[in-house]
């Protein structure tokens, strides 16, 4: 044994106090920094928060609560101005659920087919191909709702003078556009629900269709309802699809065949112009962020509730 | 009851049942097979209008007023001055948000907070980030339409996503090896900086390249904060105005003649091969390393 | 320092008796006999370590309950028991392991040179430093069998040759030969035993005082197992180590002293009795160790 003990373990030395570990000390800036990285976070949400509502603050000392919430009547950028809400928030909405009617289908289905039926082999193949699609920037999905999606399916269904921007066509886009959300979160609750449950039903004779329908659907319900709520919380915060097919008009509509501006393309449409500073205008679109922000953070919160829920249940 | 009675009633109804089941097999079948359709439909249709009009003129050229003189040499560039500085941004602070909350975080009310709170962020829509970006970096900054503005406003966007892909990556790598550093007396940051950080970083850098990768398409945000869309020049610096892929094709998809429709389809192409060789890149660096990892 | 030593220990004896009635009768108190000890060392160098009615706690469930024991310098202590009975939790309360689970809390005193390790103001990474620590599944950095044993030595900006370092540290862990060629070679590559103890070379590589073992042996076969067990002996010159092992043959062939441990009606582990290797395995006074020993349970 030849580890002569360079300088010895020094037997009678005391153990460093805290303080005084000179190695300790220079590493405290770094767990300062990192901290602080992490707390960025925290000042980016008050950032968002203190930004939208400064400006929404001013915005509603000239603009009523009242009118803003129930006008109907949208024309900031005209010279007599109207600032309901409605229209646009109204287009938000039903452009956002439209879109549901294409991705919940599609994507529970194609859910329950890669969780409950698909081989090892179709997975792998499929899954990629879907987070592909997810993966396209959305302005490539608006090019394709204006190019395609609307003169080739909504004007060849509902005749040619349907406007070639239209809430349906967005719509469309943006249901391919979340299918691939609903699918992947919807089927990561099914895969969740324990074999136990499954084998259950297998074992009283059930077939795999009514397995995956009557037991692994309903016990993965809460994490299903949860991906749908994010799905559409997706939607309404979606900008280009929008913003190119649906048109810029305020329109207080339920016609899926008009065009009508959603929240986020009057955004855009201001912000494309020159709006100075401290003009109602630039104002407008706090406002509007605003809403936006508080509609989304409902429904994800919602959506993380649902899921804990979900988690506690089986995981 | 009779027993045949039972036998014969069971029979049909299991009959019945099966055709059902076979019914929604493929059903289930069909709409998987729609999201594949969909895509195809989409890339056939970007690429018939668009391929015949890639060239290294389109790709060398500045915008035009002229469709088919237009050319994306100052978006790709902008867009890869974003990114590159978006990373310089997002990374560093990203990854180490991860090591604090991953390897430091006591377990308390402010940790479960900061959790939360990254969870929502990557909920906000991407416009609200632009709003953000166009108040604080734009006005109160003075930064204006700058690259650096730009890359601010994207960093802040795909920080939730490089932290979490950055945590994935930090839990990749198994405890037994920090107690090994640690019981030859590393302090936590010597563990992690020498010890974790360098076997996860494979994974991170993974993550960091998909979350640039969502970066890059990214629309919303910039638009918001003033990058212009016709910019006739390469950014010469993180000061520079500049322009993007994405902008350039949002501009060219929204002007009417259908000329310049067929450039936002060669700008599409571009764009999706910058990302397709991101991903790739991405795959075979974690399949590279996943074959590579003996634990 | 030995007469020191005794008094301390006579001191203890009145509040150790109600926990270990019959182990710590005057005759088999473990640091003072020196006859009783093996092979090693004649000269009795007392105790580095000593634990003063250690409570430990996860959350609300007590995981040890009064142990109280100390182990003697340049010897070997092994701490057997049934599985679940705390041997784990309690090696890795002396260099502060558990600090790494949040829910752990510990009360008593572990004495090492007179400092108590859980006072406030001690550093647990120097504690570290001083008492290093051999795991159950061999855990070698994924790096090379070089930068494995320099680690250690690096970040403690011990000075010295690194490549002596390192050849005199894989020598004492009697891995030199084997690996001599390929130090840059990974040390994924070597075979569990061998690892193993490129583990104990790192340990060693630090200097400390102590070594902890937790099951050193345990993912390992007989024939590395015994390589390890040599090596044990021959260490424990320099070193004091303490191991936890679950083979209570282990227990015999290589310590000194044996800690049997045993898990108490509310789960908590307990010492049933503590002393001189030879005296518990041929004449145990208590009657669960005799149990436990003669495999009638556990």
């Amino acid at each position: 044994m030849t580890v002569e003990a360079a300088g010895g373990p020094p037997n009678a030395s005391q153990i460093t106090r805290k303080g005084f570990s000179a190695q300790r000390a220079r590493e405290l800036p770094i767990y300062a920094f990192l901290f602080c990285c992490a707390a960025l976070s925290i000042v980016t949400t008050f950032g968002i928060v203190i930004v939208l509502f400064e400006e929404t603050y001013s915005f509603f000392k000239e603009v009523s609560i009242v009118e803003f919430l129930t006008g109907t009547e949208w024309t900031p950028l005209f010279t007599e101005k109207h600032f309901g809400v409605l229209p646009l928030l109204n287009a938000t909405m039903f452009m956002a659920v439209g879109a549901m009617f294409i991705a919940l289908p599609f994507g529970l289905a194609s859910a329950i087919y890669l969780s409950e039926y698909a081989p090892q082999t179709v997975r792998s193949i499929v899954k990629p191909i879907l987070e592909i699609l997810a993966g396209i920037p959305t302005v490539v999905y608006g090019y394709f709702a204006l190019q395609f999606i609307s003169p080739e399916i909504v004007q060849f269904i509902f005749g040619s003078d349907t406007s070639i921007f239209n809430a349906m066509a967005a719509s469309i886009a943006m249901g391919i556009m979340i299918l691939p959300l609903v699918s992947s979160l919807s089927e990561d609750a099914m895969r969740a629900v324990p074999r136990s449950l499954r084998e259950g039903a297998y074992g009283l004779g059930a077939n795999r269709f009514e397995v995956a329908t009557r037991v692994v659907f309903p016990a993965a319900l809460s994490g299903i309802v949860a991906a749908s709520i994010l799905a559409i919380s997706r939607a309404v915060g979606e900008t280009m699809i929008v913003a190119l097919v649906a048109g810029q008009i305020p329109n207080f509509s339920w016609n899926p065949l008009e065009a009508m501006a959603a929240m986020t393309a009057y955004i855009v449409q201001v912000s494309l112009g020159e709006t100075p500073r401290g003009t109602i205008e630039y104002s407008t679109i706090f406002a509007i962020g605003s809403m936006l922000f508080v509609t989304t953070l409902v429904l994800n919160i919602l959506a993380q509730w649902l899921l804990a829920r979900f988690r506690e249940e089986y995981e | 009851m009779s027993t045949q009675t039972l036998a014969y009633d069971t029979a049909g109804r299991n009959a019945y049942r099966r055709v059902w089941a076979r019914l929604f097999h493929t059903v289930f079948l069909c709409a998987t097979l729609f999201g594949i359709v969909a895509l195809a439909v989409l890339l056939i249709t970007v690429g018939l209008d668009g391929l015949g009009r890639v060239s290294w003129d389109f790709i060398n050229g500045y915008p035009s007023r002229f469709a088919e003189r237009a050319g994306i040499k100052s978006a790709l560039f902008g867009t890869f001055w974003l990114m590159g500085m978006t990373a310089m941004i997002a990374v560093p602070i990203g990854v180490g948000a991860a090591i604090y909350l991953e390897e430091f975080a006591a377990r308390n009310w402010l940790t479960k907070i900061i959790e939360t709170n990254i969870n929502n962020l990557a909920g906000v829509p991407s416009i609200i980030y632009g709003l953000l970006g166009l108040a604080i970096f734009v006005r109160v900054m003075g930064l204006d339409r700058s690259v650096l503005a730009g890359a601010l406003t994207m960093a802040l966007l795909i920080l939730p996503i490089i932290i979490v892909a950055a945590r994935e990556g930090l839990r990749s790598v198994p405890p037994s090896i920090r107690e090994a550093a640690l019981a030859v007396g590393a302090t936590p940051w010597q563990t992690v900086r020498f010890q974790v950080l360098p076997p996860a970083m494979p994974m991170i850098l993974t993550g960091v390249i998909l979350a640039l990768s969502r970066a890059i398409g990214e629309t919303a945000p910039l638009i918001i904060i003033g990058a212009l869309a016709f910019v006739a020049f390469v950014p010469d610096g993180p000061l520079s105005s500049f322009t993007v892929l994405p902008i350039q094709i949002y501009n060219w998809t929204s002007r009417p003649q259908p000329e310049f429709a067929q450039t936002a389809a060669a700008g599409i192409v571009v764009l999706l091969a910058v990302l397709l060789s991101m991903n790739a890149v991405a795959v075979i660096l974690r399949n590279y390393f996943e074959r590579k990892r003996k634990w | 320092m030995v007469d020191q030593e005794v008094e301390v220990r006579e001191a203890e004896a009145p509040y150790m008796r109600p926990i270990l009635p019959v182990t710590h009768s005057e005759t088999s108190l473990p640091g003072l006999k020196m006859g009783a000890v093996t092979a090693a060392d004649p000269a009795d160098e007392g105790s580095v370590l000593e634990l003063k009615d250690l409570n430990v706690f996860y959350g609300n469930f007590q995981a040890l309950k009064d142990i109280n024991m100390s182990i003697g310098r340049h010897r070997i202590t092994a701490i057997i028991g049934p599985s679940g009975c705390g041997k784990s939790t309690l090696i890795r309360c002396l260099n502060r392991m558990n600090d790494l689970i949040p829910s752990f809390r510990a009360q008593g005193e572990v004495l090492f040179e007179q400092q108590n390790l859980y006072s406030r103001d001690i550093d647990p990474v120097e504690v570290r430093q001083r008492i290093g620590m051999v795991f159950q599944k061999p855990n070698p950095f994924p790096k090379s069998i070089y930068d494995n044993v320099a680690f250690g030595v690096r970040i403690n900006g011990i000075k010295g040759k690194m490549d002596e370092i390192v050849e005199k540290s894989l020598r004492a862990a009697a891995l030199w030969d084997e690996v001599k060629d390929k130090l840059s070679q990974s040390a994924l590559a070597l075979s569990g035993g061998q690892q193993q103890r490129l583990c104990i070379a790192r340990a060693i590589a630090v200097e400390p005082e102590i070594i902890l073992m937790d099951e050193p042996c345990s993912a390992l076969d007989p024939i590395a197992t015994l390589r390890i067990e040599e090596l044990m002996r021959e260490l424990v010159s320099t070193y004091t180590i303490v191991i936890v092992t679950h083979n209570m043959q282990q227990a015999a062939r290589v310590s000194d002293f044996t800690a049997v441990m045993m898990m108490s009606e509310e789960r908590a582990g307990e010492m049933v009795e503590f002393g001189d290797t030879r005296e518990i395995f041929t004449n145990p006074k208590d009657r669960r160790t005799e149990d436990y020993i003669t495999g009638r349970f556990g």
